[in-house]
């Protein structure tokens, strides 16, 4: 079976107003299907930068990118961004239109059947209860929540999700961490997340890609991560192991 | 090396009533007193008590008419329906000016932030043209669109154009770059991203610039009339104005600028209070 997601050689480059900065330099990777799939790296890695292309938000100076046999040539419905900033909601609407939005506008379902999909997912993340509310009286949690919900209900190809719990409590990102596995349990959809904390990448990943920083190069993939687990110890060492190896170039280079 | 004991504290004989109040109801005369309406009217009251012994005081009603016979002036000349009919006439000829002020500026900003050069345009423009007064316009309006509404219309589009325009530019550039990825996410582009995204994401400044742009509009519109008012027979609250200081009835000059307060009031304080209340206020953009 082919990838879902087939990335290869992408090279990206953005200019600032003084110079042309390359985030990443040729990486390669491939998301199959019910993929937890997690790119882990110091910042200025160009993980975020990764996951916008995948997005479609800029294009690549060199190699390909393909969704389901389709070459990436823009922002598209089948690739749902969910973002780290809790301004990703629409403030003009309550937390069933912001649900609803991309529902109406991409997907052009009628009205009765989007609003229906809406409720179910918004309860899939336990948030029926402030259905009516508008975004700026919930708390960061919650509106990361709808904007999870938000995505799933598209039901798309991808879920790409940029270090979306990074603005939150330690006790809520646990929460939500918790809610997102228990979430993929039930629908296996598939996910390509990016993070910088070694913890959440072993909690949330089936596999993870370890980016370098300067320009963003491969440096391992890890596999199997979702073998590990906290009780005998493996998680803790397979996190120290992560570690030394994204450090190791640091620590001999200076 | 031992273990860590945790330590209950919300057994039954720990959480008793609490003691003391929790919520207390606030009496009548505090609440009356939080409205800002309320506060507002007491000021109102006084400026207008102000008024009334001034205005008895200086027993001139060719000067200073004390605020009862103004009122009485308004309620006369509301009654035989001449301010009411002079107002409708002013509000029309505004109404056509301020819609198609917005209409204009609307383009204009689309036309902005579409491309680069439309932006340049934009700038220069506003720059150039939002400090020149209306009013100054008026004398080369009337050589082009002669004694009518054509030219207030005229110097009306000049007074709301400008304003709305800088503002709608201004918040749309402001419109954060998690929500336009957003939109572009669900595949918006051209003029429906400006509806579905733009639009209500800078609805603050664009609201903004539509009440500056009113209250330009009505000043200008009344100072506009004063100059010259009388079209196809039938003047708006400026002429009224003009006309009875001519007729020295001085306390219905005073009934006509208060007319003009009161519609600028209501405008602004109801129309837009309410417009503001079920939009930026409700989704939290601004309080």
């Amino acid at each position: 079976m082919a990838a879902l997601l087939d990335v290869s050689g992408v090279t990206l480059r953005y200019k600032t107003s003084s110079a042309v900065i390359t985030a990443t330099e040729r990486v390669g990777f491939t998301v199959d299907r019910s993929d937890r799939f997690v790119l882990l790296g110091p910042s200025g890695c160009g993980k975020s930068t990764l996951l916008k292309a995948v997005g479609g938000y800029l294009k690549p100076s060199e190699g390909r990118m393909r969704i389901n046999g389709r070459d990436i040539t823009g922002p598209g419905a089948d690739r749902m961004m969910i973002f780290q900033e809790f301004d990703q909601l629409l403030p003009w609407k309550s937390v069933l239109g912001n649900v609803m939005f991309p529902l109406l506008t991409a997907r052009r379902l009628p009205r009765k059947e989007a609003e229906q999909r809406a409720r179910a997912y918004i309860e899939k993340v336990g948030l029926t209860r402030v259905v009516d509310a508008y975004p700026h009286t919930l708390s960061g949690g919650m509106k990361q929540r709808v904007a999870i919900a938000r995505g799933m209900a598209m039901e798309p190809d991808i879920l790409l999700m940029d270090e979306p719990f990074a603005a939150l409590d330690a006790l809520t990102r646990r929460t939500c961490q918790d809610e997102l596995l228990q979430l993929w349990d039930e629908t296996r959809f598939t996910v390509l997340f990016v993070t910088h904390s070694i913890a959440e990448a072993i909690k949330i990943g089936n596999r993870i890609l370890l980016l370098s920083p300067h320009p963003g190069r491969v440096k391992a993939e890890v596999v199997d991560v979702d073998q590990v687990s906290n009780q005998d110890g493996s998680a803790g060492r397979l996190e120290s192991q992560i570690h030394d190896l994204l450090f190791a170039g640091a620590a001999t280079a200076h | 090396m031992g273990e860590a004991r945790i330590l209950r504290r919300d057994d039954a004989a720990v959480v008793t009533e609490t003691s003391g109040e929790v919520e207390r109801k606030l009496g009548v005369a505090e609440l009356l007193w939080n409205d800002g309406f309320v506060r507002k009217a007491v000021i109102i009251v006084c400026l207008a008590a102000i008024w009334e012994a001034y205005g008895s005081a200086l027993d001139n009603p060719l000067l200073f008419p004390t605020f009862h016979d103004t009122v009485l002036a308004l309620v006369e000349k509301t009654r035989d329906g001449t301010i009411p009919l002079r107002a409708w006439a002013s509000l029309k000829v505004l109404f056509m000016g301020y819609a198609a002020g917005i209409t204009l500026a609307a383009i204009l900003t689309i036309v902005a932030i579409s491309t680069r050069i439309g932006t340049d345009f934009l700038e220069t423009v506003t720059a150039m043209f939002n400090p020149l007064p209306a009013i100054a316009l008026l004398p080369l309006a009337l050589i082009w669109f002669g004694l009518g509404n054509g030219s207030l219309v005229f110097v009306l589009i000049h007074s709301v154009l400008w304003p709305v325009a800088l503002n709608t530019h201004s918040g749309f550039k402001s419109v954060s770059n998690t929500l336009r990825m957003v939109g572009r996410n669900y595949g918006l582009r051209g003029f429906p991203y400006v509806v579905r995204i733009l639009i209500p994401a800078a609805f603050g400044a664009i609201l903004t610039g539509l009440k500056i742009g009113w209250a330009f509009a009505w000043r200008t519109l009344i100072a506009a009339e004063l100059v010259f008012g009388v079209s196809s027979g039938q003047g708006g609250l400026g002429w009224f104005i003009f006309e009875n200081r001519n007729l020295l009835d001085i306390p219905a000059v005073f009934a006509g600028l208060l007319t003009v307060i009161l519609i600028g009031l209501v405008v602004e304080n109801l129309i837009f209070r309410i417009i503001e209340r079920n939009t930026v206020q409700k989704w939290g953009t601004q309080s």
